[in-house]
Formats: structure tokens, C-alpha cells, sequence
């Protein structure tokens, strides 16, 4: 393909998972009060649209004519700059996963992920880790008490959580032997998932994105009843909408990186598509619906455990961190290890 | 090589341009009235108590400190990861054993940073 080529398809492609990003985004927003309703037996949002379904749209709306206020104490540009740096993180890392196989389309085979990176998978890594640089400088640029703690806490928590993390992905290269989700997803074939083969990493990489993502039971940051609304405290107007959206953003490509390393990514459970012989397109928008029921199956589950689990102490929320979680995936790694050597996969 | 990375690229200026218009449309729509009151720290509409020039507790920074010696850690194992299975076919267990004994000694590191009481948070 010449440059002219690969530009076109990059926008285009840019674009259309923008809009889904933004759309999933909102709609996961409303699904997480609908749910809380639910849970909690009470209505939740159903006044705009049928059924509310026009409440995101109603909200963004309303944010954005608010008055955007910077307080005295605060540091001007890093106060500006931290939103940004959420958001940059939380659309840019979506670039890397998969949501099916490449689609033939006027002679092209497209592969339908934005970069088709060989380093994926560490890709994705060093951008969140450049995501606790937005919520840290918030904290401390807001100049306010309660956002400094929000700030503190939050970076201690994400740093600790990502060492686990990284070890279970590394179990994962084991298997796949390549960073690229693309070949991840092609080396768990249509049954043999990662979840099944290494249970115990797919549990720390799970509670990891949990942590990562400052969602219940590990919302710390933001813990109401003493931090008040911890790091975005001083955040007003869509400067407070773009943590919102980059916290559901994030929420939604950790769901999209555990289905990739350890669901199986778009491929069917169990039931291998290609062989039927099907037509290009067909196979395809099979691949995009599993990949998104995968998801959205997940997402709930993220909700659910929202509901279900109380807020953790910050001390067991450190204690879990490193002295649970830490070791398991390091036994993980030396599983995966042995059982590739004992069966010779 | 260009078709892997350029689109890399693109999506940072595109991500990077989505940000800065999002929290630039705030200041463009939204009205601009301060007064004294609203431009002040959030305190529960009291005077603000305290100060964040307070010092942060060594124990923040001793995390900062493991999670790099850590993660450099992660770092190192990810090659070995990926080349395994090659290595494996043909080298044999010697490939498991040199990583087992590098894992071993990291593990030492962290049993000394854990009786140290490194991991105490109370």
C-alpha cells in the first residue's frame, strides 16, 4: 500500500472507532445508572427519550455550557493539561485492538484494527502508565487538600498494581510468542483461551484492570466519603466531563484488552468460523458481534462488582497489591512455563 | 515498517487533538463569570482549612522506588517470554532454568524489602 493509501484507510478507520468509542462510552455511562437502579431498585434516569435513552446526550450538552472554573490556588496550564492527558491516553490506546479478522473490501485486505503494531501489548502498557500522569497532576495542581490525596493515592495505587499486571501478561506472551494482539487472538484459536490455560493470571490481570481502572472496590481515589470527588474535586465543566469520559474509556479498553489476552478476542467460543467457508463480510460481522458481546458481557461484570463489593481499606487496597497479587502472577509465569515444557505446546 | 507505525502516529495527533478541542469547547460555550467565592478551594462552602504544601509521607516515595526496581523486572522478562517457545525447541530446560534462577534471586530482593517492612501500610 503507498503512504497516500495507508493515511486514508488510518483516518477513516480513526473515525469510525472514535464514534463507537464515543457512543460505547455514553451508553456505558447510562447502562451503569440503569444497572445501579436496578440493583438498588429504584428507576434511574428514564425521562429523556424512551426510556432515557437520551440522557448521555442531555449531560455532555449541559457540561459543555457550563462555566469552566480554575481555581486561584491552582496551577494554571498543568490544571488545563491534565484532562487532556487523560483523554489522549484513553483514545489513543483503543489504536491497538483487534475487533476482527481483516476485512476484503475493493481488493484490499484491511485489518481491522487502527495500527497493526508488532508491539501492541506494550503499546498499551506504557500508555497507561502515562494515564496516572494525568490523575497525579490533577491532584496536585488542583491546589486543594482533597485532590493532593486523590492524586497521592491514586499514582501509589496504580504503579503498584501494574507490576502484576505486566507478570500476567507475560504469561500470555508465552503462548502467543509475539506482542501483537492480532497474533494473540490467532494463537487462542477458537477454545483454547488463556482464561482456561492460565486461570491464575487471567485473576490478577482482571483485579489489576480493576485497580488500574480506580473502579470499585478499588475507586480509592475518589472515595466520597473523605476525598469528596478525590482527584477531579476542583474540575468543573467538560474539563470534568473529559476525566468522566477517559474513566468509562478506560473501563471499556480494559474490558477490550481482557477479551483480547484471554477470551479468545473476536473469535466464536468453541466454533471455529472459517471453516464454514463463509463470505468474507459475513465472517467478519460475525467476529465484530462476538467481540462486542464478549465485552459487553464484561462490562456488566464490572458493574455488577461495583454493587456487589465494599470499598477496600487503602492499606489492604496496598497489601492486596503486593502481597497477594504480585506473587500469584509470578507463579503464573512459572506455570505457564512449566506446562509449555511438560505437553511441549 | 511505515504501514505499522504511521498509524501510530496518526492516532496520537488525533487523540491529542481530540483532547485539547474537548477542554478548549468548555471555555468557548460555557459562560465566564468568576467571583472571589467560586475562584476559591472547594470546602464545603466554608473557608478552606489546611494547606497542600503539607509533606507527603516517605512511604509514597518508597513505592515509587520498588515499582521501578520492579517493573524494570517485568521489562526483562518480556524478550525471554516471547522467544520461549523457539528457545526452548532448542535449547531445552537450560532457557526455563536461567530465567528460574534470575526470578529466584528477584525474589529475594522483594522477601528482603518485605521483612524490612517495606509493605507495611497502616
Amino acid at each position: 500500500m503507498s503512504v497516500l493509501e495507508i493515511i486514508v484507510f488510518t483516518v477513516v478507520k480513526i473515525v469510525l472507532i472514535l464514534t463507537v468509542m464515543l457512543l460505547m462510552v455514553s451508553y456505558l455511562v447510562y447502562f451503569e445508572r440503569r444497572v445501579s437502579a436496578w440493583v438498588q431498585n429504584r428507576l434511574g434516569p428514564n425521562r429523556v427519550g424512551w426510556e432515557g435513552v437520551l440522557q448521555p446526550f442531555a449531560d455532555v450538552f449541559k457540561l459543555l455550557l457550563k462555566e469552566d472554573i480554575v481555581p486561584v490556588k491552582a496551577n494554571q496550564f498543568i490544571h488545563t493539561l491534565a484532562p487532556v492527558i487523560a483523554l489522549f491516553v484513553a483514545f489513543a490506546t483503543y489504536a491497538v485492538i483487534p475487533i476482527a479478522s481483516p476485512l476484503k473490501i475493493f481488493g484490499y485486505e484491511i485489518p481491522l484494527v487502527v495500527a497493526d503494531v508488532n508491539i501492541g501489548v506494550l503499546y498499551v502498557l506504557a500508555l497507561t502508565s502515562v494515564g496516572v500522569y494525568a490523575i497525579t497532576l490533577a491532584g496536585w495542581s488542583s491546589g486543594s487538600k482533597y485532590s493532593l490525596f486523590g492524586g497521592i493515592r491514586s499514582s501509589a495505587q496504580m504503579i503498584s498494581y501494574e507490576i502484576s499486571m505486566g507478570f500476567s501478561v507475560a504469561g500470555v506472551l508465552l503462548f502467543a510468542e509475539s506482542l501483537r494482539p492480532i497474533a494473540i487472538v490467532q494463537s487462542q484459536g477458537s477454545w483454547m483461551w488463556n482464561a482456561w490455560i492460565q486461570p491464575i493470571g487471567f485473576i490478577t490481570f482482571v483485579v489489576s484492570a480493576f485497580a488500574e481502572t480506580n473502579r470499585l472496590p478499588f475507586d480509592l481515589p475518589e472515595a466520597e466519603p473523605e476525598l469528596v470527588g478525590g482527584y477531579h474535586t476542583e474540575y468543573s465543566s467538560m474539563k470534568f466531563a473529559a476525566f468522566f469520559l477517559a474513566e468509562y474509556a478506560n473501563m471499556i479498553i480494559a474490558a477490550g484488552m481482557i477479551v483480547t489476552l484471554y477470551l479468545g478476542g473476536y473469535n466464536l467460543p468453541f466454533f471455529n468460523i472459517e471453516s464454514l467457508g463463509l463470505a468474507n463480510w459475513l465472517t467478519v460481522i460475525i467476529q465484530i458481534g462476538s467481540f462486542f458481546i464478549k465485552m459487553g458481557v464484561l462490562l456488566f461484570f464490572f458493574l455488577w462488582i461495583r454493587w456487589s463489593l465494599p470499598r477496600f481499606r487503602y492499606d489492604q487496597l496496598m497489601s492486596i497489591g503486593w502481597k497477594v497479587m504480585f506473587p500469584l502472577s509470578l507463579i503464573n509465569l512459572i506455570w505457564v512455563a512449566v506446562l509449555i515444557m511438560v505437553f511441549n505446546l | 515498517m511505515l504501514e505499522q507505525y504511521l498509524p501510530v502516529f496518526i492516532v496520537l495527533g488525533i487523540a491529542i487533538v481530540f483532547g485539547v478541542a474537548t477542554v478548549l469547547s468548555s471555555i468557548i460555550f460555557g459562560p465566564q463569570r468568576p467571583t472571589t467565592e467560586k475562584l476559591s478551594t472547594y470546602e464545603s462552602g466554608m473557608k478552606p482549612v489546611g494547606t497542600t504544601k503539607e509533606r507527603v509521607s516517605i512511604k509514597y516515595y518508597l513505592i515509587a522506588m520498588l515499582f521501578i526496581i520492579f517493573d524494570l523486572e517485568v521489562i526483562f522478562v518480556y524478550p525471554w517470554a516471547v522467544q520461549f517457545k523457539k528457545l526452548f525447541h532448542e535449547f531445552g530446560i537450560s532457557v526455563f532454568i536461567s530465567m528460574f534462577i534470575f526470578l529466584v534471586i528477584f525474589e529475594i530482593g522483594y522477601l528482603y524489602v518485605y521483612k524490612k517492612g517495606g509493605f507495611k501500610w497502616d
